[in-house]
């Protein structure tokens, strides 16, 4: 065979040798079509990132400002939309903390119950996707299954599968429906059973584990003074969850652990919402125990407070009665009246402490909202995490990281 | 059980301080913006304070109710002591004609993106950021939304396709960004 003539000037052989720029996302599949990535490239070596979000941004604080206090119920919802009642508990908390009131212990109960039960779907989704991102796709549609047998449940209880809008502010919207301890009990052992199974496809298989384990790395020094918090921040071995630093609800009665990484890499954040999954069981489990120990009729059976200014009337009593009627109008047309004040109130949501500073200068609207989602802080951690790193790890880490846009970009 | 923090600041900064209160469990130490990255940098330096972790920072907008008199933009940071378990909010008031503030990056990194999305929102510029420009809208959005002149059913003009080039991946000054054009001429970084 005869050589090839090789006729080409020098110069025009040899590779790139300056880095070479890369625009990763928005509509790249991977970066959920709301993060756009420039990296500058050397070879597959990522040596510089410019992580841009905001591409599901709403002006949700805003709209905030326009509507009464309870009318951002919904708003909450789309903030982390794969665990919508964990941020109407944030919120519902938040408003409860400026006003200066109690919720009844058994709204509080059902509070947790629904909390953890968000908590599990969104880690369900959050490891599916990092699998399916690895091209196991078999872990991802039984997460999703599962996912949607908790939906069902939780939208048996208030009306929608994940824009629930449930809680009000001092209670719940409604008592819950008599089989819901059962149904949630009888849903627990399946969702362990799958968590198992999951388990054994996923934790020997050297493809993922080796995609996983030491890649994007994040130091706990780092990660603590970028503000990142739940599985990211305790992956990277610093034990802080609000569940347990400051309890709030039930959390104090009732028993679980807080799993704690040590390298803070995608294996360990994997790892620690997999754990998480099995403790919100645990949780779970003794609340349902917890909620039947309330004694019918006692004044913590109420999923309201017991306060007209506050609790919205009784549907009959509207039709009926005309303080029934009033209460209702001025409630809705003139919403709850907030006394002037500024507080932080944080709860620990699906991706870590998630606050609310509300500022109130008296009367029926917010004067200010402002939403600390906890992805915006994780989503700043990733430029140290792919830097150094190599272009295909870009992926798990970024699904690892659980970038969940609307509570990201607001 | 924060109320170390409060003490400690005013045995610290005196006269700097110009108001502490507790309310609802909240501690809140309100400085002036002269010693707001100094106090930051105490709470996180100090034996007895030790808040590494950095929790939020933003703003409210005042205009248009009684506290705007003290200042029309209130600015906060909330730091957290993963080993001490406290929080403090510090607060700070800037005008509202070419409202600045010292930069808290040096401080806790974590700031970096929280104040480029208060210059985003309200306007406020922080002196020494490393990169501030816009986070979550876009270089041409006019106008800072969040502040209270700012009506929330404003429509912003369309923005034509962008052809300039640039040759840096930032740090970026405030308003320059990255180009969102799709004409053939875009360049994006080492690209031939």
């Amino acid at each position: 065979m005869e050589p090839i003539e090789a006729n080409f000037a020098e110069s025009e052989l040899e590779l790139p040798s300056e880095p070479v720029g890369l625009n990763m996302g928005p509509s790249h599949p991977a970066m959920h079509g709301t993060i756009r990535m420039v990296l500058k490239l050397d070879g597959e070596t990522v040596v510089g990132v410019d992580v841009q979000p905001g591409y599901l941004h709403r002006g949700q604080e805003k709209m905030g400002e326009r509507g009464t206090w309870q009318q951002f119920f919904p708003y909450t919802d789309r903030l982390n939309y794969v665990s919508p009642m964990l941020n109407n508990v944030g919120y519902a908390m938040a408003v409860e903390k400026l006003l200066g009131i109690a919720v009844p212990r058994k709204a509080q109960i059902l509070r947790v119950i629904h909390g953890e039960l968000s908590r599990i779907t969104d880690h369900l989704t959050s490891n599916g996707a990092v699998a399916m991102e690895l091209g196991a796709m078999t872990p991802f549609l039984w997460f999703l299954k599962v996912r949607e047998w908790i939906w069902e449940v939780q939208e048996a209880e208030t009306g929608a599968r994940m824009t629930h809008s449930y809680l009000r502010i001092g209670g719940t919207a409604h008592p819950p429906t008599p089989n819901f301890v059962g149904t949630v009990r009888g849903l627990m052992p399946r969702v362990l059973d799958t968590v198992r199974e999951v388990e054994a496809l996923l934790l020997r298989n050297r493809i993922f584990l080796d995609r996983t384990q030491g890649v994007g790395c994040l130091d706990r020094k780092l990660a603590a003074s970028m503000g990142a918090s739940g599985p990211v921040l305790r992956s990277a071995g610093v034990d802080y969850d609000v569940r347990k630093d400051k309890p709030y609800l039930t959390y104090g009665e009732v028993d679980f652990d807080v799993p704690v990484g040590t390298d803070g890499d995608n294996y360990d954040r994997f790892m620690v919402r997999l754990e998480e999954i099995r403790q919100s069981v645990r949780i779970i489990l003794q609340s349902c125990d917890l909620l039947e120990k309330i004694e019918p009729g006692s004044p913590d059976d109420a999923v309201g407070v017991d306060d007209a200014r506050i609790t919205m009337p009784d549907k009959h009593a509207v039709y009926t009665t005309i303080e029934g009627t009033i209460r209702h109008f001025k409630l809705v047309m003139e919403g709850i009246q907030v006394p002037a004040g500024e507080i932080y109130q944080y709860t620990e949501g699906g991706n870590g402490e998630l606050g609310f500073f509300l500022a109130s200068r008296g009367g029926g609207n917010p004067w200010r909202i402002r939403v600390r989602g906890p992805c915006f802080f994780s989503l700043q951690c990733c430029a140290p995490m792919i830097t150094h790193g190599m272009i295909g790890d870009i992926v798990p880490t970024f699904g690892s990281i659980n970038m969940i846009g609307g509570e990201c970009d607001r | 059980m924060a109320k170390i923090l409060l003490d400690r600041l005013k045995e610290q900064f005196g006269d700097d301080v110009i108001a502490t209160s507790s309310f609802r469990g909240d501690e809140v130490a309100e400085v002036k913006p002269g010693a707001w990255k100094d106090a930051a940098r105490f709470l996180r330096d100090d034996s007895s304070c030790q808040c590494d972790y950095f929790v939020d920072l933003s703003a409210v907008d005042n205009l248009g109710c009684a506290e705007a008199e003290k200042g029309r933009f209130e600015v906060y940071v909330i730091v957290h002591s993963l080993g001490r378990k406290h929080r403090v909010r510090l607060i700070t008031r800037v005008d509202g004609n070419e409202p600045i503030l010292d930069s808290l990056v040096d401080v806790y990194s974590g700031a970096n993106w929280q104040e480029r999305e208060c210059y985003d929102m309200f306007g406020i510029r922080f002196r020494g950021h490393p990169d501030l420009r816009r986070i979550l809208l876009y270089e041409e959005f006019q106008g800072h939304p969040l502040r209270k002149d700012y009506a929330a059913n404003k429509s912003q003009p369309l923005v034509p396709y962008r052809d300039g080039t640039f040759d840096k991946l930032g740090p970026f000054l405030a308003d320059e960004g990255m180009p969102f054009n799709r004409s053939p001429s875009r360049d994006i970084p080492g690209d031939r």
